[in-house]
């Protein structure tokens, strides 16, 4: 009978701990709730640029990646058939890229609270630790490449570690191509994806943006080995290498995403720094001054039917920064002569034309970059040793070198309305050269521009709030304002699953955005 | 020797899981079985707990129940819009029990007990997504209680004893929804204090107005566990002045009430070898308004979380039959009403109604001892629940899903009557 009360309990044991898990009617985990539609999620590929690698805070790091948009997406395949999805993973958390030991590549960026007591955007302490020639082995699903343009992904050696010095290679790519030889679209296609993921051309006007619109409008120019880094890529040649593209990817793939180029002017890297940064406050003792001395060359831009460019500060209110617009005629010449009639000395009434040529007061319609937020009011030391060398005093030299307030802000920092002009209309046409693309491919279609504008104006709710395109807090944008942050890139890809499921007739579930974070990276990159 | 061996034994296993919000019914092993319902059932020793006055009534002079209960719990979350999905761990916990009482006269008896009627043990894959609410937690405590139970007549005696409790609590759970150190490892906070103790009271009566009908009271005392200078841990901090906390450890102060219990019942003899029993509980759980942990440090910000309880009911049925001399087979089943209420469902204590399906035996070996055994199934229907009371940037941030959830409870017992 002893025997028997054990039978019971070691039965009765047994029984609960091999059985009766509890299980849901229908189980996410079974894959009861989903399904994929007419697509194959089986083996997802993403082709871009750095916003597919997942960059963020100007860098490419660990953490970053994980949360790139075709990972995010990739996971949620996984309840539709969705196979694993590989990344080529930086070395580590820092960011940052070693060529043959030196670094070539910053570190990312964080926000750090420095002497001043507040808070700005620092690089990391830290060495990075990726080395791009230790090439990584086997294919990734993450094809994303940082500062491809749309014809970069069809060149041959843009993986080759001895062009990188020369701009002929990118090191991103360097680190997991498969040859040196090989193109971003051979190495996508020879995985054979079942499904795929485009978002390129960003950079193909981007970096026209970034730099201030200092590079060239390269249209009508039907060679882009000619081009320069900054150009901006002819929507012919755009037109002629996406499609080569796409068709590439369609050869194997049962559906594919394409995402349009957002609108530049929405993103936090242009809508930070206000054109009017400048308060009496901040101008203190030197307001009366700076006044005193504009008084002249007004009366000089009156004289010459250009009154439009006076320059005054507000004793009240802010007022717009200083800056150099390259659409303004010329009039250097005219500018110095007018000042010499005025009264000034010769070699003075010379330095000011032709720092003043083109010189106008920012309105509303400038976009000042963010790259310019810790210049503005700064003394230029390279300007003061250029009036040094023409003979001016040297306190005099020092007091027409400020950024933004005697001396205009160069090109590279300002994006003047002509210049915004020029980048919309590329944008447009590329837009529509991808949308079409899409129709006639059956493809999902993206509009990413019609996102970010709506993130920029007004904001995206999520169930912590808003998401807007604020520097630093708004939770879209990462510390270089241009990359997304987890959050940001959630957004998307929440976007591309609804067009995914709609053009496919798949159940794709979305993410919490609000799980991903949309916070600044903040630390001390010492970590125990 | 070998009492004070299994004592230990017992002593050392910690107490656990189950039944509405953290309490945990699997005080003796015979009225488990018949769904753990004992207010006016004299049987054992079991009686320390359920009802101190019929002690007086049990024929021995010397009697002695231990036990102890295995408690398999398993609970899983989904979330069907984004696909989310969890299970806890499967672990084990072993509430336990120990009774003796002696008859010092015909009309006085004394007795002591030592049980544990509320833990919780959850275990969560670490950085789920309810990871901000909690990792896992582990809450125990354990009482003892010294009692002394007198016949006032042959139908109506009373009982009862002061409560000292001593508890203990081990919470995880990540700052928040998504920071992370400089490599992305969630910050986290862990809680943790022991040897909370503090003491209460329970008091009953038994009345017996014919020869096969009894009828219980039982109260037993709210108890509200107070620790203090707990430590609170803070982990995978980034290292910034922007950051909420700082890594290390601080102190910190909370409460966790024990609720008050209030059990009325019966029980009646039929047909020589049949005794139905039926007891109603009623928990007073509206005590348990908010988790708040208050840690030490002025900068480091206050943790409230909002509970919000509802006192609950459990309904218990449960039959005896005298199957051989020798043999004693029960079954029952109750029904457990949660104390949570709708949009508090929190994941540390994923609780709505259940159903505990029971059944055991006894074998009397020796005319002095007998073995108890009970086994319950805890089922609980499928539920689709939210907390929304966690609040990011000042706006609340509901966690939800659905939730399923079971349990088994294999418990195994002595009863020793000299």
């Amino acid at each position: 009978m002893k025997n028997y009360i054990k039978y019971i309990t070691a039965i009765s044991l047994g029984v609960a701990l091999v059985s009766c898990e509890p299980e849901f009617d229908n189980s996410v985990e079974d894959g009861d709730l989903y399904t994929s539609g007419e697509a194959d999620f089986s083996n997802y590929v993403a082709l871009g640029n750095s916003l597919t690698a997942g960059f963020a805070d100007n860098a490419l790091y660990i953490q970053g990646q994980k949360n790139s948009y075709p990972n995010i997406l990739a996971q949620q395949f996984e309840h539709v058939g969705g196979g694993e999805f590989t990344q080529p993973l930086m070395a580590d958390n820092i960011g940052g890229l070693l060529l043959n030991g030196n670094q070539i590549v910053d570190t990312r960026l964080i926000l750090d609270v420095g002497a001043s007591g507040s808070p700005a955007p620092t690089n990391i302490e830290g060495t990075p630790s990726t080395e791009i020639t230790n090439t990584l082995s086997g294919s990734f699903n993450n094809m994303g490449v940082p500062g491809a343009k749309s014809f970069h992904l069809l060149a041959s050696g843009y993986g080759n570690a001895s062009g990188v010095a020369t701009g002929q290679a990118n090191p991103y790519f360097v680190r997991f191509r498969s040859s040196a030889e090989a193109t971003v679209l051979e190495d996508a296609v020879a995985q054979n994806p079942s499904f795929f993921s485009l978002w390129i051309g960003n950079n193909d006007v981007l970096s026209y943006a970034t730099s201030g619109g200092i590079g060239v409008n390269q249209t009508g120019n039907l060679d882009p080995t000619t081009y320069g880094s900054n150009d901006i890529t002819d929507p012919n040649v755009f037109a002629s290498v996406y499609s080569q593209e796409v068709e590439a990817l369609m050869s194997s793939a049962s559906g594919g995403v394409l995402i349009n180029i957002p609108d530049v002017a929405a993103t936090a890297f242009f809508t930070t720094v206000p054109y009017n940064p400048l308060t009496p406050a901040l101008l203190g003792d030197q307001l009366a001054t700076l006044n005193a001395t504009y008084a002249q060359l007004n009366q000089a831009f009156a004289a010459l039917g250009v009154p439009e460019r006076s320059i005054q500060f507000s004793t009240t209110g802010p007022s717009g920064i200083v800056v150099q617009d390259e659409s303004l005629t010329d009039i250097s010449q005219q500018l110095t002569q007018a000042l010499v009639a005025g009264g000034l000395p010769a070699p003075t009434a010379a330095v000011y034309g032709q720092q003043y040529g083109q010189a106008r007061q920012a309105n509303e319609n400038d976009l000042v970059l963010l790259t310019s937020q810790s210049a503005i009011g700064v003394v230029n030391t390279d300007r003061v040793q250029e009036l040094v060398g023409l003979g001016v005093p040297q306190e005099l030299a020092g007091q027409l070198s400020v950024n933004g307030v005697s001396y205009p802000m160069q090109d590279q920092f300002v994006l003047i309305p002509a210049e915004q002009e020029e980048i919309a209309g590329i944008t447009a046409t590329y837009n529509a050269t991808i949308e079409g693309i899409a129709n006639a491919n059956n493809l999902a279609y993206v509009d990413a521009n019609e996102l970010l504008n709506n993130v920029a104006n007004g904001g995206v709710m999520y169930d912590g709030g808003m998401i807007t395109s604020e520097f630093a807090t708004g939770g879209a944008f990462s510390l270089d304002g241009i990359h997304l942050t987890p959050r940001g890139y959630a957004v998307v890809a929440n976007r591309i699953i609804e067009e995914v499921n709609q053009t496919y007739s798949a159940t794709v579930p979305k993410v919490n955005v609000g799980a991903y974070n949309g916070g600044p990276s903040i630390g001390s990159g010492v970590t125990e | 020797m070998r009492k004070s061996l299994l004592f230990m034994l017992i002593a050392l296993l910690s107490a656990s899981v189950y039944a509405g919000g953290y309490r945990v019914s699997t005080q003796g092993q015979r009225a488990l079985a018949m769904g753990h319902a004992g207010v006016a059932v004299v049987n054992s020793a079991e009686l320390a707990f359920f009802n101190p006055a019929g002690l007086v009534y049990l024929e021995n002079k010397l009697n002695v129940s231990a036990g102890v209960t295995g408690v398999i719990s398993n609970v899983r979350w989904q979330n069907g819009e984004t696909g989310q999905f969890a299970e806890t761990e499967n672990n084990l916990s072993t509430p336990f029990y120990l009774y003796a009482s002696y008859q010092v006269t015909d009309w006085f008896t004394v007795g002591l007990s030592a049980y544990t009627p509320y833990g919780s043990s959850v275990e969560y894959p670490t950085d789920w997504a309810g990871s901000h609410l909690v990792n896992d937690i582990d809450l125990q405590a354990i009482y003892i209680q010294p009692l002394v139970s007198f016949k006032l007549s042959e139908y109506f005696s009373v009982g009862g004893g002061p409560i000292f409790v001593t508890g203990g609590v081990n919470f995880n759970r990540n700052i928040n929804r998504t920071l992370t150190d400089e490599n992305g490892n969630r910050s986290n906070v862990e809680i943790d204090a022991s040897n909370v103790t503090n003491m209460g009271w329970s008091a009953s009566f038994m009345f017996n107005p014919t020869e096969n009908l009894r009828i219980g009271m039982n109260y037993r005392s709210e108890i509200i566990l107070e620790a203090e200078n707990g430590d609170a841990t803070f982990s995978n901090v980034p290292n910034s002045p922007l950051a909420p906390v700082e890594n290390g450890t601080v102190a910190f102060d909370a409460s966790l009430p024990l609720p008050a219990e209030f059990t009325v019942g019966l029980s009646y003899k039929f047909c020589e070898k049949w005794l139905f029993a039926f007891d109603y509980n009623r928990t007073i759980w509206e005590v348990y308004n908010s988790l708040d942990i208050d840690f030490a440090p002025e900068g480091v910000p206050d943790s409230f979380n909002p509970r919000n309880y509802k006192n609950a009911s459990t309904y218990r049925f449960g039959l005896q039959y005298q199957a051989l001399d020798k043999l004693t087979l029960r079954v029952g089943y109750y029904f457990d009403e949660t104390p949570v209420r709708s949009g508090y469902f929190a994941p540390e204590t994923p609780r709505n109604d259940s159903h505990g399906y029971t059944g055991g035996l006894s074998y009397q070996i020796t005319p002095a001892i007998a073995v108890d055994a009970s086994f319950v199934y805890l089922r609980f229907e499928e539920v689709q629940e939210s907390y929304d009371y966690y609040q990011e940037n000042g706006q609340n941030v509901p966690f939800g899903g659905t939730y399923k959830s079971n349990a088994f409870l294999p418990g195994l017992g002595v009863t020793v009557n000299l």
